[in-house]
This record gives C-alpha cells, sequence and structure tokens, in this order.
C-alpha cells in the first residue's frame, strides 16, 4: 500500500452566490480525545484532504462541509491540543493557522471549538487562549448524550453569557445538535460584534485553571459520574497476567481471522476475476492484442486484487483497536519493552500501525517529542510488516507450506508462518532501534506522558471511512503502478520479435536482464524470474505479485496453470522461504522512502536505511534458503 | 508529604506541587495535574511501571521517576481540604459528593 497517503484530488472551494454568510474558511480545534476527529468526519463526510503542512511534520487535515449541506466552506481540522503553548509543534502549527501565517492556508474566518463536555473545566483551559484570539467562535459541548445519561449538568446558555461565545450541544457519534452549527455559518461573520472577553493573565496554567474551574462553578457545571466501565474492563487489560496475554490473543486472533476468513474470500473473488477475463477477451481478435490483454495487463493486475478482501479486513481490525482506545493500552503495556530498546511507549503506536502501512506510522511519529527518538522510530518502522507483504506472504505460504494443524485444529502451519515473518519484523525493529539509540542516536530520556482515552464503541461509519479510503487506494494502485508494470513487462517479454514470431520467454529483453542478475541471486535460492520481481517490487512490494503472475502468465509452458502451482514447480521450498523472509527485511517501497525523506529533510537518512534493509534481507534470505534446504530440502 | 510514585493502587492523595522542567511541568498542568486537584492510583503496567493515575476526570500514565517529581499530600488529609475548597469555590464534584455520602455512613 505504498501509495496510502498520496492525497486524493481536492480543488479550493467554488464560492457560489447562494450560500448565506460571509465565511469560507473555518478552523476546528479541540483536545485530544474530545471527539474531534468524529466530529470533522461528520461535517465533512467523504470529502477531506490529508496532508502535511510545509515544513513541519504536523498532518492538515481540510474538508468541505458536505455534511451539513455547506460545501463552498472549507473546514481545517487542527491537531488535538490542550493549550496554544508554544512547547509542542502541534500547538506552534495552531498559532500559526489560526493567525494566519501558515503559508498555503487560508486564514480562517472563524473557529469551532470542540470541548468535551465530559470533563469540561479542564477542557475550559483550552476556551481562554482560543477566544482570546478574537475570532468569531462557537463553543462545541461534545458528548451531551452521555453528559444526560451519566447525570452531569451544564448550562449552555450561562457558558454563552461567561464565554461571550455561542455555545451548543452536540453529540458527534449521534449527529445530533449540528443544525446549531449551520445557524452558527450562516450569519454574517463581522467580528465587531464580538464583546471583549475578560480573561486571565495567559500563558499561565495555573491562572487559566483557576478561571477554568469559576467559569464552571458559575454556570452550575456539575461533572458526570465517571463511567466505571473503562475501569473495570482496564483491571482485566492492564492486569500484570490477563493484560500481556489478552495483548497476544488479540493480535493472533487478528490474524487467524484474516487468514479463514480472508482466504475463502480471495479464491472466491479469483475465480470470479479470471472467469470474468476470459470472458470479456473473448471479445478480442485472437493473436497479440489478446495475449496482451489477457496475460499481460489482466493476469498481473488480477493477481494483486485478489489480496483485496484479506488487506480491507486487517485495515478492519486496526480501525477496530484504534478508535476504540486499546492502542493507548498496547502502548502502555509495551513502554517497558520500548524503554530497554531506548525508546518510549509513544514508539509503539506508529510502529503499529505501521502493520497496516508504514507511510500514514511515519507521520503518526510526530507525537514523539523528542527528536532523536523520533528518528530511531521512523528508521525502524518499515520493518514493520505492513499490508503491502500480505499479498506476497500469502501467495508463497498458499504455494508452499502444507496444510497442517496443531492443537486439535485451532492453529494452523500456515498461520504459524504468517506470524513468523511479523515477528521477525518486529524483532528486527527492535534490535535496529536498541542499535540505534545506543550509537549515533543516543540521548536523554524524555517523560512519559500518556492519555488513556475512555474505551468506546467504534462507529461503523468512521470504520465504513477507513476501509473505503484504504480500498480505493489499493484500487488505484493496481489500476496504475502495476498496470503499467505488467505492460511493460509482458512487451519486455514479447520482444525482441524475430519472423514476427515472439521469442521464448528466457531469449525475451526480459528474460536476458534477469539472466544477468541471475548469479547474484542464485545463493538466496531465487531463479531468474523471481529477480525480475525483485527489480520490480523496488516500487513498491505487491508488485512482486503482479509480475510472476505476467511472467508465469507470458511462459507457454505455465501458462495454463495457476500461479501457485507454477510457482510450486519452479521453485525449491529453500527458496520460497528465503524469498519471504527477504520482503519482511528490504524496504521495497519508494513511498516510505519519500515519506523517510520528507520527514527527515535529507536523502541521507532513506539512502542509508535503504542500504542497511537490503544488507540484512540479502544475509537473512541466504541463510535460511541454506538451513530451510538442509533441514527439509 | 509525599512522592506521588509513593501512592499505592486505590490511594488517592492531593497534589501539592511539580518539580519538573517547564515544559513538561505545564503539559501536565494543562492536562490537570494543578496544586489542590485530587490525584488516584488507578492501575499499574503489567510490570509495575509506568502507572495510571486519575486525575481530574481524565486517567493519564506516566513512568516512576515523573511521578516521584510531584508532590502530594497524604491521603487522609486532603478530604478535608478537597471539601473546604469546594464548599469555598461552590463546585462540586460527583465524585467528592459521593465520598461524603460514603464518609457518611
Amino acid at each position: 500500500m505504498s501509495e496510502c497517503c498520496a492525497p486524493p484530488s481536492f480543488e479550493p472551494p467554488v464560492h457560489a452566490a447562494r450560500t448565506a454568510g460571509d465565511f469560507r474558511t473555518i478552523a476546528l480545534i479541540g483536545p485530544p480525545n474530545s471527539g474531534k476527529s468524529t466530529l470533522f468526519n461528520r461535517l465533512t463526510g467523504l470529502r477531506q484532504k490529508v496532508a502535511n503542512y510545509p515544513g513541519v511534520t504536523v498532518e492538515q487535515r481540510m474538508g468541505r462541509m458536505a455534511g451539513i449541506g455547506r460545501d463552498d466552506l472549507t473546514l481545517i481540522d487542527l491537531p488535538g491540543i490542550y493549550s496554544l503553548d508554544a512547547y509542542s509543534e502541534d500547538a506552534r502549527v495552531s498559532i500559526e493557522v489560526l493567525e494566519g501565517h501558515m503559508p498555503g492556508t487560508p486564514k480562517p474566518d472563524a473557529v469551532l471549538l470542540v470541548l468535551d463536555s465530559l470533563h469540561l473545566t479542564r477542557q475550559l483551559m483550552l476556551a481562554a487562549p482560543v477566544l482570546a484570539l478574537g475570532l468569531p467562535t462557537m463553543v462545541l459541548l461534545n458528548m451531551s448524550d452521555l453528559m444526560d445519561a451519566r447525570g452531569g449538568v451544564v448550562d449552555p446558555l450561562l457558558l454563552a453569557q461567561e464565554l461571550s461565545a455561542p455555545v451548543a450541544l452536540v453529540s458527534a457519534t449521534k449527529g445530533t445538535g449540528l443544525e446549531s452549527v449551520q445557524l452558527f455559518l450562516n450569519r454574517h461573520g463581522s467580528s465587531s460584534e464580538q464583546p471583549k472577553l475578560m480573561l486571565p493573565v495567559l500563558g499561565n496554567a495555573m491562572s487559566t485553571h483557576r478561571w477554568a474551574a469559576q467559569v464552571s462553578s458559575r454556570t452550575g457545571y456539575r461533572a458526570p459520574l465517571s463511567a466505571k466501565a473503562t475501569q473495570r474492563v482496564d483491571a482485566v487489560l492492564l492486569h500484570p497476567f490477563w493484560g500481556p496475554l489478552s495483548f497476544l490473543v488479540v493480535v493472533f486472533g487478528v490474524f487467524q481471522v484474516v487468514f479463514s476468513v480472508g482466504l475463502p474470500l480471495s479464491n472466491g473473488l479469483q475465480d470470479l476475476l479470471a472467469h470474468a477475463g476470459k470472458w470479456a477477451t473473448g471479445f478480442l481478435p485472437a493473436g497479440w492484442i489478446r495475449s496482451l490483454v489477457l496475460d499481460g495487463a489482466w493476469n498481473g493486475v488480477t493477481s494483486v486484487l485478489v489480496f483485496l478482501p484479506q488487506i480491507l479486513l486487517l485495515f478492519l481490525f486496526i480501525g477496530i483497536l484504534e478508535d476504540t482506545g486499546y492502542l493507548a493500552r498496547a502502548a502502555l503495556i509495551a513502554d517497558r519493552v520500548m524503554r530497554s530498546i531506548g525508546l518510549n511507549g509513544k514508539a509503539f503506536i506508529p510502529l503499529l500501525s505501521a502493520y497496516a502501512c508504514a507511510v500514514p506510522a511515519i507521520m503518526a511519529t510526530r507525537t514523539i517529542e523528542n527528536k532523536r527518538d523520533r528518528l530511531a522510530t521512523i528508521l525502524v518502522t518499515p520493518f514493520m510488516t505492513c499490508s503491502a507483504r500480505l499479498p506476497v506472504y500469502l501467495l508463497f505460504i498458499a504455494a508452499f507450506i502444507p496444510n497442517v494443524a496443531f492443537a486439535g485444529g485451532l492453529i494452523g502451519l500456515k498461520t504459524i508462518v504468517m506470524l513468523g515473518l511479523y515477528v521477525i519484523g518486529f524483532l528486527a525493529a527492535l534490535v535496529t532501534a536498541r542499535l540505534l539509540k545506543s550509537s549515533i542516536l543516543k540521548s536523554s530520556e524524555t517523560p512519559f506522558i500518556l492519555e488513556l482515552p475512555q474505551y468506546r464503541m467504534p462507529t461503523l461509519r468512521s470504520l465504513g471511512l477507513r476501509i473505503i479510503d484504504r480500498g480505493s487506494v489499493f484500487l488505484k494502485q493496481a489500476g496504475t503502478v502495476i498496470l503499467c508494470v505488467t505492460l511493460a513487462l509482458w512487451v519486455l517479454a514479447n520482444l525482441p520479435v524475430h519472423n514476427g514470431q515472439g521469442p521464448e520467454l528466457g531469449q525475451s529483453i526480459i528474460g536476458r536482464l534477469g539472466h544477468l542478475i541471475e548469479p547474484a541471486i542464485a545463493p538466496l535460492g531465487f531463479n531468474w524470474k523471481i529477480g525480475i520481481g525483485l527489480l520490480t517490487s523496488v516500487l513498491a512490494r505487491e508488485v512482486m505479485v503482479g509480475t510472476m503472475g505476467t511472467l508465469y502468465g507470458a511462459d507457454p509452458e505455465t501458462q495454463s496453470l495457476s500461479l501457485q502451482t507454477a510457482l510450486h514447480h519452479d521453485m525449491t521450498l529453500g527458496g520460497a522461504v528465503a524469498l519471504m523472509v527477504f520482503f519482511a527485511f528490504a524496504l521495497q517501497c519508494t513511498s516510505t522512502l519519500t515519506m523517510v525523506r520528507r520527514e527527515t529533510n535529507s536523502w541521507k537518512w532513506p539512502a542509508v536505511q535503504f542500504a542497511y534493509m537490503l544488507t540484512l534481507a540479502y544475509g537473512a534470505a541466504f541463510i535460511t534458503n541454506y538451513l530451510v534446504t538442509a533441514i527439509w530440502g | 508529604m509525599r512522592q506521588l510514585s509513593d501512592l499505592e493502587v486505590g490511594d488517592s492523595g492531593v497534589l501539592i506541587a511539580l518539580d519538573l522542567p517547564p515544559g513538561v511541568q505545564n503539559h501536565l498542568m494543562y492536562m490537570g495535574f494543578v496544586p489542590d486537584a485530587q490525584v488516584k492510583v488507578l492501575h499499574r503496567a503489567p510490570i509495575g511501571d509506568p502507572t495510571v493515575y486519575s486525575v481530574d476526570g481524565i486517567e493519564i500514565a506516566l513512568r516512576r521517576e515523573t511521578a516521584k517529581a510531584i508532590r502530594v499530600n497524604n491521603g487522609l488529609l486532603h478530604k478535608t481540604v478537597e471539601i473546604n475548597r469546594d464548599v469555598e469555590s461552590g463546585s462540586t464534584r460527583a465524585e467528592t459528593a459521593h465520598e461524603l455520602v460514603e464518609a457518611g455512613r
């Protein structure tokens, strides 16, 4: 999924005359865990764009407010922050955007301030500096539904008087109260009607807290009973024994489901696509055109497409872990381990999300305050088994690993091999981080401060958005990069033409290139076709599978066989396992390399990273081939 | 006067002062670790560190060395302080009200 963070196309809004009010750009701001992202999704729907602010690593999310029928307005989602204190990069970015100093981002005309009504007193500490900016501001008290249910009291009218700003009760998860946002945005925003608010001395946490406590007591705020459910769940999930055990069960369960539910889906899709291809090409004249379309493009693209169900399942599970709030607990459990390698538990969250894709994971490292810790985390992130490796693993496991069940059918050998590949990637990340942190990236420890959000039921809406988003990226990749590579491969596999006859595969341009590099990879148990795959997969890992599909499809000897059978006849077990190990370690992903360059501001780090991982991959594959051949060969 | 790290799971105390570098200290204060705040120890991570504290209705995990730099009042003393403060400022926290009811029984 190397292109998974390419910004979707997004044009600046057209200012239609039909709309009321003179607002154009609205900023959404709020503390972490105030439900800001859910509200952002509610207000914008699918029309959003994710990018980075120039020069910094803070994620910029923008979208048109189509969710409330105002797609002439642009909503900017600012990072979740506790204060406008310039201590963190997130806060500095927020201030620059709000003051209109951020290049490329228009100055917001109005601000929507989201506060979690369950913890209003503390959340009001952010209201002071935001209101002091003097922009037209509406305060949205989120989670009002839970507030009622748990017996809390908040008086929006009194609060509005106290803050001199409109206040509304909303529930982002249920979508209630949003009509008040519409009303606020419809009025004409002249800041002159904003009465000046008497604010405490800003920039001092103590006085801001005192002000917030006074406001909440004057407005008769009563915090709801804290939900004991989270604490009860944590009594198990953070238990010395049950905690780590449930962590392992969760991880293991995810992979077992990806296999047992995803595999039949994939196989069904494969049959369907193969039939569709045969049926459609029946309309084409026999000859080279049909061969190009069916053997070249269709074989290559579909051999990657069939893994869509499994990849979506993986993204679904990671989405559930993130949205429920479990990831923060995982970071807590992992802090001790991460500390032993010189990092802290916060580095664990990007590493976990790298199981889906390294590109957003590298962006997620911005929560790590210490620069050297951050660089170390970025450098080891590509070792985590991302979903682009999944097609390669699944193909080779299905082709080479026998169906053996252990523990009364609970665990299959295929699952064990798969988990093993995930484990070696993780271990490589740990060892590399340890080496980095004890040598070139040594630094003093920074404190570990982590807020644990309340457990929440993930909404179908946000999970759906995630899956549609990732699914479309995967399809786009298959339709562009993989299609181009497979077409180019087919052409190279059919040139040069002698007397109107294409060459044998081994004599074609691609065949000669493959044979040229074969001596270098033969010790790993790879043949020349695999060599071609290694070259093309530098673009993105899943291109490997498309390449195999095209090469074996272009060879008359293997044309009639399924890709799995063709591979099985053409490679040894040692070579196949070595190939998977090679993929576990090598950095074959141009998107990751580009992202690392952007985050580190030089080509030095991605170059070092690529060379290091390639060396490791080569060495490990060599040893694997030798051992597997010696034992089972 | 004790260090926050001395408290056992289930104990609570009232925060007196923080002795941390300014950046970290401000960050913690914005999260609710302000003087007079009531802090309760909720869980310890499986290997005994970090520890999850509840302050101002949210849960925050800190490592031992950070908690060492936070001074708290004894759990017994805090109740009167908390009640006085609540009466003074007029704020009624549901949790404190509950504790009062419990104490009354």
